[in-house]
This record gives C-alpha cells, sequence and structure tokens, in this order.
C-alpha cells in the first residue's frame, strides 16, 4: 500500500511521519504518535470528540487526510497546558465539575479555547451556540457552560486588572 | 479511517489536476473540504479509485468583485462565507447561510465549491446560488463552461459536472439598496441537515411594497427549488409575514417533497409554506433596512 512522508508540527513539536494515503490526522495521532487524549467518537464529523486545532482553527482529525496536515500545526488538548499547569479552560471545567465521563472533554475545551479567543465576552446563548457540534451524552451541558463561562469571566478580569 | 485504499493525487497547479481528473476519468474523484467525501469514504458509499486534493490549488481560494459580480473560488470556505472576509462582505445571504452549515469544524475546512457540486438536495449553499440565479464556472482540459445554476443541478447528489471537469468558482449578482436577504430553516438537531431550508431575495419599491421576489427551497425535491409561482403572486403586497401568510396558505407549490425517515411530504409542505413566508418576511425587512441606509 502506497505510504506517503508527512512532517508537521504538533503541540509545539516537529514530528515526522509515514501513513498510508488513505489514513487520517485521528488515527495518525491516536495509534502513531500515542496522543491519545484525541478520542475516537463517531468517525463521521459529527460528535466532536476527536476534535484539533489546525492552524488554530477546530476541526474533525477523522476528516483530516494526514496528507494534508504537512508544514501546518497540530494542537491537541495537551497542547493547552503548559508543563503541569494546566490552561484556564481545564482549571475552570475541574472547579465547575462540567466532566463526567470525561470522553468529550478534550474536544469541548479545544472548542472553546478556538470559541473565546475569537469571542472573549459570550452570553450563555453564545456559548451554547459555540459548541453545538461537541455532544455530551453525561452532563446535561449545564456545567460545561458554567465551565466556559467562568474562564471567560475569569480571563476579562485578568486582562482588565492588567489594563 | 476510510476502509477503501485509493490512489491519492496532490497537483499543484490546476492544469495538473485536470489532467489527472482527465486521465481516470469518471473513477477520479476531486476532494475539496473533504467534509462529504471524507464520511462517504469511511461508510463506502462512494470508492473512487483515485482521489485529487485540491488542497494546494491558491488560483481556486480566491473571491473578485467586479461590475456588480462576486466571483468566489470553489475553495473559499464556508468559515469566509461565515464571516464575510473582505468582498465576501458584499453578499450577507451567504454569511448567513454558511453559519447554518454543519458544526464549526464542517465550517472550518468545507469548501463553497465542495458543497455545489456535491448537491445534497437538503444544503443551503445550492438554494443560495439558485435564489441568486448564479452562475458556475467550470473547468475542463478542454477549456470552460459557464453553467447557470438551474442547469447545474440535475439530481440527487448530481451535477451537470462531467468526469474530467471541476468547479472553479461560483459568480453571484451583488444585490442592490432595496433588495434583501434572507434563509430559514428547521433541523431536528443543531447541526443537522435542514429539513426544508427557505431562501428569500426580495426588492420592494418605492413605496414599499413587493416588487420582485425570488424563492429557492432546499430539502423539498431532488435539487433546489425555485417558487416561480410564490415569487408571481407576492409582486404588489405589502411584505408583512401576516400577507405572506395568506399567500401560501393552502395555496400549490412547485415542489416534489419525498416521504423518508426525516420527515413525511406532508410535513416537508407545511414546512415550506412556514419558512417561504418567513424568510420572504425577513428579507423584506433587509430591503427596507438597506433602503433606509442608502
Amino acid at each position: 500500500m502506497k505510504e506517503l512522508g508527512v512532517v508537521f508540527t504538533l503541540n509545539g513539536e516537529r514530528r515526522e511521519i509515514r501513513a498510508p494515503v488513505h489514513r487520517t490526522l485521528l488515527h495518525v495521532l491516536r495509534d502513531d504518535l500515542g496522543a491519545v487524549e484525541v478520542k475516537d467518537g463517531c468517525g463521521e464529523g459529527v460528535c466532536g470528540t476527536c476534535t484539533v486545532l489546525l492552524d488554530g482553527e477546530p476541526v474533525s482529525s477523522c476528516l483530516v487526510l494526514a496528507a494534508r496536515v504537512a508544514g501546518r500545526d497540530v494542537t491537541t488538548l495537551r497542547g493547552l497546558s503548559t508543563g503541569d499547569e494546566p490552561h484556564p479552560l481545564q482549571e475552570a471545567f475541574v472547579v465547575c465539575g462540567a466532566a463526567q465521563c470525561g470522553f468529550c472533554t478534550p474536544g469541548m475545551i479545544l472548542t472553546a479555547y478556538a470559541f473565546l479567543r475569537d469571542h472573549p465576552h459570550p452570553s450563555r446563548g453564545d456559548i451554547r451556540r459555540a459548541i453545538a457540534g461537541n455532544l455530551c451524552r453525561c452532563t446535561g451541558y449545564t456545567k460545561i457552560v458554567d465551565a466556559i463561562a467562568a474562564a471567560a469571566s475569569a480571563a476579562g478580569t485578568e486582562t482588565r486588572s492588567r489594563g | 479511517m476510510p476502509a477503501v485504499p485509493f490512489e491519492y493525487h496532490m497537483p499543484r497547479t490546476l492544469t495538473e489536476a485536470l489532467d489527472v481528473l482527465h486521465a481516470h476519468g469518471g473513477d477520479a474523484k476531486p476532494l475539496a473540504g473533504g467534509q462529504s467525501l471524507i464520511p462517504m469514504l469511511t461508510l463506502r458509499l462512494v470508492r473512487p479509485a483515485v482521489v485529487v486534493d485540491l488542497h494546494p490549488l491558491e488560483e481556486l481560494r480566491t473571491v473578485r468583485r467586479d461590475n456588480g459580480i462576486l466571483e468566489i473560488g470553489a475553495l473559499v470556505r464556508h468559515r469566509a462565507l461565515e464571516r464575510g472576509e473582505g468582498a465576501l462582505g458584499a453578499c450577507p445571504l451567504l454569511a448567513q447561510a454558511a453559519s447554518l452549515i454543519g458544526n464549526v469544524r464542517v465550517r472550518t475546512l468545507g469548501t463553497i465549491g465542495g458543497s455545489l457540486a456535491h448537491a445534497d438536495p437538503a444544503a443551503e449553499l445550492p438554494a443560495v446560488v439558485r435564489a441568486l440565479d448564479g452562475t458556475l464556472v467550470l473547468r475542463g482540459l478542454a477549456g470552460e463552461r459557464v453553467v447557470p445554476a438551474q442547469d447545474f443541478f440535475v439530481g440527487i447528489l448530481t451535477t451537470a459536472l462531467q468526469p474530467g471537469e471541476l468547479l472553479a468558482a461560483v459568480r453571484l449578482p451583488v444585490l442592490g439598496a432595496r433588495v434583501g436577504s434572507a434563509v430559514e430553516e428547521f433541523s431536528r438537531r443543531a447541526g443537522d441537515f435542514a429539513i426544508v431550508a427557505a431562501v428569500a431575495v426580495v426588492e420592494l419599491d418605492t413605496l414599499g411594497r413587493v416588487a420582485r421576489a425570488r424563492v429557492a427551497l432546499a430539502g423539498v425535491g431532488p435539487t433546489p427549488r425555485r417558487l416561480s409561482g410564490v415569487e408571481r403572486a407576492v409582486v404588489g403586497e405589502e411584505p408583512t409575514l401576516e400577507t405572506f401568510r395568506q399567500l401560501l396558505s393552502g395555496r400549490p407549490l412547485e415542489i416534489e417533497p419525498d416521504n423518508d425517515i426525516h420527515a413525511s411530504a406532508a410535513f416537508r409542505t407545511h414546512l415550506a409554506r412556514v419558512l417561504t413566508a418567513r424568510a420572504l418576511a425577513r428579507a423584506a425587512t433587509a430591503a427596507a433596512g438597506r433602503a433606509a441606509g442608502s
């Protein structure tokens, strides 16, 4: 079977892989590179558990052929934290009890991260619409919305106190 | 992952892409954003021998506005439409329609050309192009063909594109000062394809009555449908939701809705009336706003 060599950046580190041409980014990340924080859900781009950031924008890694990431930046949940220091969104998910089984959490946080970067002062309705493509079968979403709102408001406070 | 292997090409130029497509004819499938094709490969609904990845073709990513025509390259992404980036802001209908597509991840990678060439009967963008009487620019080794939207959409997932041809761009008219537009749709869950979507474009006369209207529906037949009878009937009317509701009530529509697992034909017909009235009213409000603002 024909294989392609692909060089890309994963969470700030240069990675070089060889993969069959029909392999998706999801399987490269999980099976070849051990990035199991990326979850394999529906495989059709609907559930959002395999969300990663491609050049900063959320994508379903199950719908991206590995060849497409050559020369690009891929960020998984692991890429948001700094060493052992969790990202404020991760912190907020813990504080608000926004994770139950945890399967949707990586995708949920990455979607929220990209959303808050573009919309720093969202309403709860904005947050609900932003995560509409990430399914959670445990929480009923309320605590997830709480966590994202808390992270947004903490970031707002920080910006104000700096200014 | 796509379980069935294929031969993969990533051409660097449009000519190279057309060469590969021409060489493999019906065995080759062009890959744009991949948000329909990759799941179809995974589910083995399609099994092309050859996939031609258009990703590097920057020439298909350009947007130009010229003499009241907006030309949008096939690889322009839904996110760019949704954000009204650059010249795309001249067509607010695109932003409205794109914001309804799938989820944010689909919009990050999905492209206008991919959606139009895929021609899902429930998709928003084909109905938008049909409502605006847009034209599609098709490129093949033999040259360019410009096809009106009404001839481009042929059937379910079927277009006028021939093997070896690519959709290069879509051309849409920029709407005038007294013209407004709107999209209304109903889906059971956020991110689902619409059961029915209605796109309306309304032009008001100086007295604030309907001078011209265009309506296209998705989800009520194999291709996007124009409601020419409704378009004629609303001319001269006061553009209120109540007027449009009354005009549509009980009126036979030029649609062929199917009974399927998503909805009955009767429910789709009901949605067609309700959503058309709402879209017309919102388009008229937008037109009045634009007239007042100019």
